[in-house]
């Protein structure tokens, strides 16, 4: 399902943020000439379809003193890989957590966890109740530190 | 250091900002606030750097749209250079620079077509002369993480997801 004409206005009006005043979603909607309640109408329908998966704040994690942010890659035995995921997503710090597709031999890895800490000890301590939760299945890891945040943005519909 | 307000604030919006004529009001009367004071506060934290972003997510894949993990692997030298070249695409909506001897450069690329996010790997190829190493997403396994922000201050209906 493609995006219709109303749909893509809507998001290239609010990807950028909502705007700070009283009535948010009327501005929205004068953007667009229509009213407020045509805007909440379908960002609750889209909220509701999952297409927004909320309205909130993005931190960043850098400023609220999450200062070590790891991407915790791991070599996990495919036949394992999706019980054990289910296991990790318990432990504490973890936030984002998928299989991938490998790239051999430069990049054996298929299963990412990041994992946030106020220090890289507190990542390392994450990560080996990491391992020891994957245990021999897991056949090698590695965790790629973010050292700068080159942009973050979020989606960003092109001109048509 | 944020303030206690601030910290209240951002639990509070993780949980959702409501879809209502006045929500800035109804954020207010949840935390015992004006609506003037809701939306200064977010201002500051917005113009201050705390908040990158306010407003709605989107989950583009839920209309054909595709988020692709990618990375590159950089040259030091080049640093600079590439990163201009790739943050100028719109399609690059998160770029990182990681600790890694070659793969150094992660970002998301995030299309409204799994065609564009191809064509927007084929650019990067083409602008850096750099080979784009694609990560597809096979499975997501979800996962909302809730940092202890402010855990003692009640106000909690929601987890973090940075």
């Amino acid at each position: 399902m493609a995006l219709g004409a109303f749909d893509r206005a809507l998001i290239a009006a609010v990807q950028g943020g909502l705007p700070l005043v009283a009535r948010p979603y009327e501005a929205v909607g004068a953007m667009l000439g229509v009213d407020g309640e045509q805007v909440r109408a379908r960002l609750q329908s889209m909220l509701q379809e999952g297409l927004v998966r909320r309205i909130g704040a993005v931190p960043n994690h850098y400023r609220l003193g999450f200062t070590a942010n790891g991407m915790s890659v791991w070599d996990v035995d495919d036949a394992q890989v999706d019980t054990l995921a289910g296991q990790i997503l318990q432990l504490k710090g973890i936030s984002h957590c998928y299989r991938r597709t490998r790239h051999l031999p430069d990049w054996p890895y298929n299963l990412f966890a990041m994992l946030h800490g106020r220090s890289r000890a507190e990542v390392e301590s994450q990560a080996d109740v990491v391992a020891s939760v994957l245990g021999p299945a897991c056949r090698a890891h590695d965790i790629l530190y973010s050292t700068a945040i080159l942009k973050k943005t979020g989606l960003r519909l092109k001109d048509h | 250091m944020l303030s206690t307000d601030q910290l209240r604030l951002m639990d509070y919006l993780h949980g959702g900002f409501p879809v209502v004529d006045r929500p800035f009001a109804a954020v207010g009367e949840a935390l015992g606030w004006t609506e003037d004071h809701v939306i200064e506060s977010l201002r500051q934290l917005l113009s201050n750097g705390v908040l990158t972003r306010f407003g709605p997510l989107f989950q583009i894949e839920r209309a054909g749209g595709q988020f692709m993990l990618a990375a590159l692997m950089v040259p030091e030298e080049r640093f600079d250079e590439v990163t201009a070249l790739v943050n100028a695409l719109p399609e690059v909506a998160h770029n990182y620079r990681r600790e890694h001897p070659t793969l150094n450069m992660w970002f998301v690329l995030a299309a409204e077509s799994a065609d564009g996010v191809a064509r927007a790997a084929k650019r990067i190829e083409q602008s850096t002369g750099l080979a784009v190493f694609l990560f597809p997403k096979e499975r997501e396994y979800h996962v909302e993480l809730r940092l202890p922000l402010c855990a003692d201050q009640g106000v909690s209906h929601g987890t973090w997801r940075i």
